[in-house]
């Protein structure tokens, strides 16, 4: 009969050799099997004097166990090796494209749209919307603009069959709101808009944003803390340059064109800006009186304060696109880079 | 509007440079759009006159010159020209040796063989004008030897200037002048303007027909004028700055005098006129040769001066071709009026034409300096064609009020947010030589007669603003109470939507609402939709009741640009009329689908997208909404492959298949795959209400049965959901089958039945009379045979 170290000790080296999980079962039995040594040797433990039994017996277990870790251990390592051989097979080639569905993209205006409106929400301005076609009292009258006015000849108008026209501006948004609503009043009105003019520089539709503040503390001053913090914000700069220049809208008195140093060259000069550094952005001024009076405001409690962008001309300076014409021949080529 | 800006500085010279000065401007209101040097720099370029010319003996283009040119160079001094224009006699503008022009220098040289010592030079050599036909010649009276810089007044600059409405004061360059006086605090030269002696007593008579029109009419004879004058080299020049062609004297004279003053004046020539002069408006049938050659068919509304025959002009507006001051005329009757905006607003307009008159009379002219107007130009004629003047007969009805208007120091500090004080708005005042008093902090302001843009308070406080300057504003971040925007969870705003389709993979586009009518009768069979009284073109005439037009056009254009897969939506206003004939205004969304399902990929097999793959898109849209779909015919669509979309009874949009001889006719390749909803039918949402999550595991049984083929899926579905008891929680198809093995014209369709009860654990039991009570309804109601 072998010393039981020595046969642990051959184990040991014998299934560190083996790389293969049915021989590592067919070496077991030579120890564990039914005829194995191990085995063998429990049931000749019978065949020593009745003293020395418990203790050879509780040798045997001792050095069984031990033999079984080691055999579990190998059997864990060889599964583990197995499975690793596995998952090596069926790695993938990770830069494949992945599947499925595409992402389409929103219209470059639409995204400027969704911009503007997301500042003036955060200040507390609401959306509101009304009819492209219009009647000549919304877009005219109301605002100011009678019949014959030489201001009717800055706005080419289309007019439809019956006598109502398409409107030239978002202001009749304005009206029917503050018609329907009591100050003080704080609102957009984003839309499209229609013009009888097509050339390099004007489409016959494009989109506004006009937007209106009706308060007892509204002001001129305001009108421009407003207006600089929203362009500040719209093209992300902290050192944008802004000026006010007297101008004339019949809906307005005062009236102001406000520019931004331009954004394409600070300020410095190029073609986008006729050298001249500066972009001429958006039309202000404080609401003109007779247009309070047209929806029943009271003018000396309330003051009011309007505006009015092209979305398309933002677009442009944002994203550096140069001919306008672009947004509206909706070439996937040209849409796509916004996505 | 342009002008000189020496001229301007005649009247009013602020010590600034001229980009400071347009600056100024600007920042006041008066745009200068553009402020451009009148010629290039050069020197040495002096008055030269001609001695002598002869033939070149080498050269028949050229010819030989001995020019007097002054102490600068020898005299006579030999030139070697090219012009076609050169003879003996004339003066001309000549460079001298040691001259720059446009980065050339002049220099002794010889020309085939004969020296030659400096260039006669042409208008376009010296930077001055386009003409380059020949010299430029310049009048006998000029100077020999003087610098021509200094001769033509070239150190000057013409002033381009983008006029709102509002500033028709500003039509003139004495009135920019008072202008820039009151923004820069500057001194103001008035025009010297002192009355004609009258020499003789003839006079016309006026007759004012229409004195709400015409308020103001002053005219007087001159005879015995010299017609073919040349005109001042400095008129000229000053009227050429202006962008105003050189006529003749007379007609110069009344065009410097508009440029000046902003007064339209008119000169006829008295031996053509037949008895008095006449304001009224036009009768039916009469017409009149304009001076540009138009001839017009007067309306009623056009007022007319005439004469006691015919029309000599159109009132304000421009005069007659008959009557005008032409070469012999000796006679003339000088014009001065005013006319009421009202009246000749539009006009040129409508004539399809504008003048300088009608530019100036519709946004309003000076009706105080009308009369000492026409002495300023009588004083001119006098002075340049002579004659002798006739008394002024001056007809004078109700001219616009100027009604005193309340401007308070605290409403001005209001609306403008800072505090200008009682002094500020006096001195603003002044300088803008308002007529004003105050008391109390309240001013009272007259509106000067220049000034047809003064009505009201705010109009006073835009002047102080502007005077005081914009830009000395502080900007404020204004201060409100805080209030929430209401923010409904129950509508959805159409952004949420767009959104929705990006991620299902949609391009938006936006498409100009008016487009080709063709696509109204093709695709909607739409008669009679709204058209456009002045369409930008023929193919973009009536407003859009559908968007599908647009998007197929889209299609096209992306097709043709090697684009092989399109999906495409839009939002926007469609226009229809009611059935009262107004026009109604639909937001609607659409979408299109055309190529392959996905993007060509690995791994997939490609599809062409179909009816199918759309709708899905529009059931995501719709989300948990009920909405249905119902076969019907479409003029836009395969009568086999086209649904209308139902919420309930309510139709609120259409999905098809593009029909097929339309998309022949556009020539496109594959099947286009096409819906529009109205917007308002995806909006409104329920607001949700949890139910209780069931404890108890669900059963699943499917059910297979075969049907006649057109038996339609929704049918048996609805007739199994009305039928179903509460414990069953959804039939849902998940597959369908056609062949052989299920007959001719049938289909077997496989439903999926989840049964859940949230008491108790169903037993097989349980399911199975449920599955077979489901069956039995469809064998009663569908001819349903069980498949196995």
């Amino acid at each position: 009969m072998r010393d039981l170290d020595e046969i642990l000790g051959e184990a040991t080296s014998l299934f560190s050799s083996i790389n293969n999980a049915t021989e590592l079962e067919q070496v077991k039995a030579r120890y564990l099997g039914k005829q194995g040594e191990l085995t063998n040797m429990l049931k000749g433990l019978g065949n020593l004097p009745e003293e020395q039994r418990p203790a050879m017996g509780s040798r045997i277990n001792l050095a069984k166990n031990q033999l079984e870790t080691l055999l579990n251990n190998r059997r864990s390592f060889l599964q583990e090796k197995k499975l690793e051989e596995k998952l090596k097979e069926q790695a993938l080639d990770v830069t494949l494209p992945g599947r499925g569905y595409g992402k389409g993209g929103l219209h470059p205006v639409t995204q400027t749209l969704m911009r503007i409106e997301s500042l003036f929400h955060s200040i507390g301005y609401e959306v509101a919307t009304g009819p492209e076609i219009e009647t000549d009292f919304y877009n005219f009258t109301a605002l100011n603009i009678p019949e014959n006015h030489p201001a009717r000849a800055m706005h080419d108008t289309f007019y439809i069959d019956n006598g109502d026209l398409l409107r030239t501006h978002t202001s009749p948004v304005q009206i029917r709101f503050m018609l329907e609503n009591q100050p003080p009043i704080k609102l957009i009105a984003p839309g499209r808009v229609y013009r009888c003019d097509s050339d390099v520089t004007h489409t016959p539709m494009f989109h506004q944003v006009e937007g209106l503040w009706i308060d007892e503390q509204a002001n001129f001053a305001a009108l421009k803390g407003v207006l600089e913090n929203f362009m500040a914000h719209f093209f992300e700069r902290n050192d944008l340059s802004v000026r006010f220049r007297p101008s004339f809208f019949p809906f307005t008195e005062p009236s102001a064109e406000m520019d931004i140093s331009c954004v394409r060259c600070n300020g410095n000069g190029c073609r986008i800006c006729s050298q001249s550094g500066w972009l001429e952005v958006l039309g202000c001024g404080m609401v003109h009186p007779n247009v309070l009076k047209h929806v029943n405001i009271d003018q000396e409690r309330y003051i009011g304060f309007a505006f009015g962008m092209g979305v398309e001309r933002l677009t442009m300076l944002r994203y550096g696109v140069s001919d306008l014409r672009l947004f509206f021949e909706n070439d996937l080529r040209f849409l796509k880079q916004f996505n | 509007m342009k002008f000189s800006e020496n001229w301007l500085r005649t009247f009013v010279n602020p010590s600034c440079s001229s980009n400071e000065l347009a600056h100024i401007l600007t920042m006041a209101g008066i745009e200068v759009e553009n402020v451009e040097s009148i010629s290039i720099p050069f020197e040495r370029v002096v008055v030269a006159e001609v001695l002598s010319v002869e033939r070149h003996p080498d050269a028949d283009r050229l010819s030989v010159c001995l020019v007097n040119a002054g102490e600068l160079a020898e005299n006579p001094l030999q030139i070697v020209c090219g012009a076609p224009n050169v003879q003996v006699g004339i003066k001309v503008p000549c460079a001298l040796v040691g001259s720059q022009l446009s980065g050339i220098v002049i220099k002794k040289t010889k020309l085939r063989g004969i020296e030659s010592f400096g260039m006669l030079c042409s208008a376009r050599e010296l930077g001055i004008s386009e003409d380059a036909a020949g010299l430029l010649l310049l009048p006998e009276t000029a100077p020999v030897g003087q610098d021509f810089r200094k001769y033509f007044a070239l150190d000057d600059n013409v002033f381009t200037l983008s006029l709102t409405p509002n500033r028709a004061d500003c039509l003139g360059v004495y009135g920019v002048a008072r202008e820039i006086s009151a923004v820069t605090n500057t001194k103001l030269t008035p025009l010297r303007i002192e009355p004609v002696q009258e020499e003789i007593e003839d006079r016309l008579d006026i007759n004012i027909h229409a004195s709400k029109a015409c308020p103001l009419y002053c005219g007087r004879i001159i005879r015995g004028i010299k017609s073919n004058v040349e005109t001042p080299l400095w008129m000229e020049q000053r009227l050429e700055r202006s962008g105003l062609r050189s006529i003749n004297a007379v007609v110069d004279i009344t065009n410097y005098v508009l440029l000046e003053t902003g007064q339209p004046m008119h000169a006829f020539d008295l031996a053509k006129l037949d008895g008095h002069i006449h304001v009224r408006y036009a009768k039916i049938d009469e017409t009149i040769q304009l001076l540009n050659e138009n001839r017009v068919e007067l309306t009623s509304d056009m007022l007319l001066i005439s004469d006691d025959r015919k029309p000599l002009a159109l009132a304000g507006i421009m005069g007659g071709s008959s009557t005008g001051v032409a070469e012999g005329t000796v006679d003339i009757f000088l014009e001065c009026a005013f006319f009421d905006p009202d009246v000749i607003s539009g006009k040129s307009f409508l004539l399809g034409f504008s003048s300088d008159s009608a530019y100036r009379f519709e946004r309003g002219v000076d009706f105080a300096a009308t009369h000492s107007v026409l002495e300023h130009a009588t004083a001119l004629i006098k002075s340049i064609c002579g004659g002798k003047a006739g008394p002024i007969n001056e007809i004078r009805h109700q001219l616009p009020q100027r009604r005193s208007v309340s401007v308070r120091t605290s409403r001005v500090q209001r609306v403008l947010g800072i505090t200008l004080d009682r002094d500020q708005i006096s001195e603003y005042f002044t300088r803008q030589q308002f007529d004003y008093s105050e008391t109390d902090d309240v001013f009272t302001v007259i509106p000067p007669s220049y000034r047809f843009d003064l009505a009201i308070e705010e109009d006073f406080i835009e002047e102080l603003a502007r005077i005081h300057g914009y830009d000395e504003i502080a900007a404020q971040l204004p201060s409100a109470g805080l209030t929430m925007l209401a923010a409904p969870e129950s509508l959805r705003v159409p952004a949420q939507i767009k959104q929705m389709l990006v991620m299902r993979d949609y391009q938006e586009v936006v498409n100009y609402a008016f487009v080709d009518k063709v696509w109204e009768t093709d695709l909607i069979q739409n008669k009679d939709p709204i058209a456009l009284k002045n369409p930008i073109a023929s193919n973009l005439n009536v407003m859009r009741s559908s968007l599908l037009g647009g998007l197929i056009a889209n299609l096209q254009f992306n097709l043709n640009r090697k684009q092989d897969r399109v999906r495409l939506f839009e939002m926007g206003c469609c226009f229809e009329r009611n059935s009262t004939g107004h026009c109604q205004q639909i937001e609607r969304l659409a979408g299109l689908g055309y190529g392959d399902v996905h993007i060509e990929q690995w791994g997939e097999p490609s599809r062409t997208i179909d009816f199918y793959d759309v709708k899905s898109d529009i059931e995501v849209l719709y989300r948990s909404k009920e909405v249905e779909f119902q076969a019907i015919s479409h003029p836009a669509f395969h009568p086999g492959k086209s649904a209308q979309v139902m919420m309930g009874a309510k139709p609120v949009g259409w999905l098809g298949e593009l029909h097929p001889h339309w998309q022949k006719k556009y020539d496109i390749a594959k099947p286009v795959i096409l819906f529009e909803l109205i917007l308002d039918s995806l909006l409104p949402m329920q607001l949700m209400q949890v139910k209780e999550t069931a404890k108890f595991p669900p059963v699943r049984r499917d059910i297979a049965v075969v049907v006649d083929n057109q038996i339609n899926v929704q049918s048996i579905i609805s007739s199994l959901y009305e039928k179903k008891p509460a414990v069953v929680t959804e039939i849902a198809l998940f597959d369908i089958y056609r062949g052989k093995s299920v007959g001719e014209n049938k289909k077997s369709l496989a439903f999926r039945v989840i049964l859940q009860d949230v008491g108790r654990t169903l037993t097989d039991e349980d399911a199975d009379i449920i599955i077979a009570n489901l069956l039995q309804v469809l064998a009663t109601k569908f001819d349903a045979i069980l498949r196995n």
